[in-house]
């Protein structure tokens, strides 16, 4: 059973079609990415399974009552806004300092609960980030390009925290990126988006789908074929899968 | 003896126009800090300005319709600051919209004014404020006002610092960003009215932003700033009632005066502290 599902939805900013005839669904325990291009409607595909844009077409269906944990790309803070890394946990929601605490701890940031949001470096920012959304012990993370400001070191180690949370909570990941290796290796599905959904499977169906080869070329290939193996052994049933709701679209269309 | 007595007295039945001028501006300080660290964090300063200005719209309107004049400021500074928030919301390009609107509403407001002989000599009273000559009656609304403000921002206090902080964040929290900036609106439109006839319509965003801006260097979190913000604004104002006294200066200026001069202060340690 799907903790989100979205059929056929459409979404209009300003007259302008972002998202055209989009379907995906979540599964319980999985991690999703969606990559794309700039300007693919990937953001506006976060934002809208959030409920922050509006769809113009189709559905977004949640499981009743779903915990959903929000990253967003980045937060701007105002330098002229005060604001301790353990103020900000308590927003809006107030927790307890052992809950702020331990949630800290988890992502790594121990003791950082009296560090002023603005002193801090861009991964401990998304890492802070990430422990305000786990304070909603969400079943569902959403996470919008989480590592754009974060170096390479710094990015591969986010993505093995996502995968621990992931491993210690059973929560669903969906993730969006531009950045194609390091967030494939992570996912059990990636979904191609630009503007629609080019392709979608494992990582190394779509990795290898002209669709996918037309948007970023074959430029990644080597980087892709390291990660590939380390992952090759699970979520065998993941393309059948994939491709058969992509083509049930199709027919719906004709 | 007797004279302690009648000074308690007069304390008591708030019959001495000093004591009625400061616990005016000490009232409004209440409402002008918290608020004002809104501004300043949401870069509302813009937006404050319009609103005062639409003020004197209002005193207009309400000499041409005998209505009170706070009810007047009230209804205009609602209006305009409604229309602001919705056009930014439409994404128009703030700062000529405010620009426009700002000015144009104060031009209109003062010829309209103009068309009031009695008024036209005490024009100053709108644009600089007469707390020197708060009544009772001015004095209870003032503090009726800025309670509502404070009642307000401290109702949605969480909802609004986290729609401040992020408006996408808020949505996924629950928190409609829209809902809290309207909380906003309505909270500048009441200061606005109560604070036309504490500092006037020019010096209302000064009362708002100068105060802030000094808890800034200060604190360590919102609430610290929003209530030292609070704090500055009401020593500013018996600050600046002294200064009138001894300067003999017009008050409302002589209040700013004195929050600019704490401004100064807070920056120079603040650098300090860095250094």
């Amino acid at each position: 059973m799907s903790l989100i599902t979205a059929t056929h939805i459409c979404v209009r900013l300003g007259g302008e079609e972002v998202l055209h005839d989009v379907s995906l669904r979540l599964d319980p325990g999985e991690i999703v990415t969606v990559v794309g291009p700039n300007g693919s409607g990937k953001s506006t595909l976060i934002r809208a399974l959030l409920g922050i844009v509006p769809v113009a077409e189709g559905q977004i269906a949640r499981t009743p009552g779903l915990r959903l944990g929000y990253v967003p790309q980045k937060l701007a803070i105002d330098r002229t806004m005060p604001m301790s890394v353990r103020r900000f946990l308590s927003l809006p929601t107030r927790v307890s300092a052992a809950e702020a605490a331990a949630v800290l701890a988890r992502v790594g940031m121990a003791g950082e609960e009296a560090t002023q949001l603005t002193a801090l470096s861009g991964g401990q920012l998304q890492r802070v980030l990430l422990a305000r959304a786990l304070l909603n012990r969400p079943q569902v993370l959403l996470l919008d390009e989480p590592t754009q400001s974060l170096d390479q070191p710094g990015e591969a180690g986010f993505y093995r925290l996502i995968e621990e949370v992931r491993a210690d909570t059973g929560c669903a990941v969906l993730m969006v990126s531009h950045d194609l290796h390091v967030v494939m290796a992570a996912s059990d599905r990636v979904i191609c988006l630009n503007g629609h959904v080019c392709c979608e499977g494992t990582p190394r169906v779509v990795s290898s789908a002209p669709e996918y080869r037309a948007l970023f070329g074959l430029g990644t290939q080597g980087a892709l074929a390291l990660y590939r193996h380390e992952h090759d052994h699970d979520h065998s049933a993941g393309p059948e899968h994939g491709h058969d709701h992509h083509h049930h679209h199709a027919h719906d269309h004709a | 003896m007797a004279t302690t007595t009648i000074i308690i007295t007069r304390t008591i039945m708030l019959d001495d126009f000093l004591i009625r001028a400061a616990l005016a501006g000490v009232g409004l300080a209440l409402a002008t800090g918290p608020l004002g660290a809104f501004v300043v964090w949401r870069r509302m300063a813009y937006f404050g300005d319009a609103t005062a200005h639409a003020a004197v719209l209002g005193v207009a309107l309400a000499l041409a319709t005998d209505l009170p004049i706070a009810a007047g400021t009230l209804v205009v500074a609602t209006a305009m600051a409604v229309t602001v928030a919705g056009l930014a919301a439409r994404g128009w390009a703030m700062d000529t919209t405010l620009g426009v609107l700002a000015h144009s509403a104060l031009a209109f407001g003062l010829v309209g004014v103009s068309y009031f002989p009695a008024v036209r000599t005490d024009l100053s009273a709108y644009l600089f404020g007469d707390i020197l000559a708060v009544s009772k009656t001015d004095l209870a609304l003032i503090w009726a006002g800025a309670a509502a403000v404070v009642g307000l921002l401290l109702w949605r206090w969480q909802a609004l610092l986290t729609s401040t902080l992020s408006e996408d964040l808020a949505h996924a929290s629950g928190v409609n960003p829209n809902r809290e900036r309207l909380v906003l609106v309505l909270a500048m439109a009441l200061t606005v009215a109560v604070a036309l006839k504490v500092v006037g319509a020019l010096l209302i965003a000064a009362m708002l932003i100068i105060p802030a801006a000094a808890a800034r260097g200060l604190a360590r979190s919102p609430e610290g700033m929003a209530l030292g913000a609070a704090l500055i604004g009401a020593i500013a104002t018996l600050a600046g009632l002294q200064l009138s006294l001894w300067q003999d200066t017009p008050a409302g200026p002589s209040i700013i005066v004195a929050a600019s001069a704490v401004f100064a202060l807070s920056a120079a340690l603040g650098r300090m502290r860095l250094a």
